[in-house]
């Protein structure tokens, strides 16, 4: 796709991130509504049913896709000033894929410790 | 263009029109409030993040942390906040699903997109709350 239609690519990914993001959210408060983890054991198994595990991964992932898309967009329409817009965009690009390894870190790493 | 369209437009953009910006004093209509909120939501949902991937790897760290990240969910701090994100959350939720139906061409005519907002304005909370009595 050309650099001009980014802005098309942009709204398009916010779009099809949001409606995953809407399907899993609804899935987790179903979940917690409907049959709680009572205890450690029944929280840490249902995190390592690799369905689940695979689709909170992926939630943690587009989540944060679309948070930089939408932050993105807010930092274009409100910081004119390009320099600091450019410090801005990094700063949250930065801790955005922070939060990505963090949370990679957090549920596949007790996995591993338990598979071997 | 007719002539007295061009005669609007001319008024409409001429440099003695009144600038008028204070946040404050401008009338926003509901569907602006909405639109100004989704933005407010999405940037308080970011900024929650960390706190958030904190506590799923406290509650995931073993027996202990599972035990403390639920007491911290039932203290006054702990519901608090997640009444709060979760009030943040829906009303995201439900405005994007809004955004999408609008895009989608539904619900654009005019008693109908008010009457959304402000049923997206009120469900939001009301559902935080439920659903915090529910989970906590």
């Amino acid at each position: 796709m050309s650099r001009s239609a980014s802005g098309l690519r942009a709204w398009l990914l916010q779009r099809l991130t949001a409606l995953y993001l809407a399907g899993f959210f609804i899935y987790l408060i179903l979940y917690f509504h409907f049959s709680p983890p009572k205890d450690y054991g029944a929280w840490i198994a249902w995190v390592d049913d690799p369905l689940n595990g695979v689709a909170l991964l992926l939630f943690i992932a587009t989540a944060l896709l679309h948070a930089w898309v939408g932050v993105r967009d807010i930092l274009f329409d409100y910081v004119p000033l390009f320099p600091l817009r450019l410090a801005l965009l990094g700063l949250v690009g930065f801790a955005l894929v922070a939060c990505g390894f963090w949370s990679l870190r957090i549920i596949l790493v007790p996995l591993l410790v338990r598979i071997w | 263009m007719d002539i007295e369209t061009k005669k609007t437009l001319n008024t409409m953009t001429n440099n003695t029109r009144p600038v008028f910006l204070n946040p404050l004093l401008i009338a926003l209509p509901i569907a602006g409030v909405l639109s100004i909120a989704h933005r407010m939501t999405g940037i308080l949902l970011v900024l929650s993040l960390p706190a958030l991937i904190w506590l799923l790897g406290y509650s995931l760290s073993g027996a202990e942390g599972f035990n403390g990240s639920r007491d911290l969910l039932h203290g006054p701090i702990g519901s608090g906040g997640l009444f709060l994100l979760l009030w943040a959350l829906l009303h995201h939720l439900l405005a994007g699903i809004r955004y999408l139906l609008i895009d989608a061409g539904i619900g654009i005519e005019r008693p109908v997109y008010r009457i959304s907002a402000l049923l997206v304005l009120i469900s939001a909370p009301i559902l935080a709350n439920y659903l915090v009595g529910k989970l906590v």
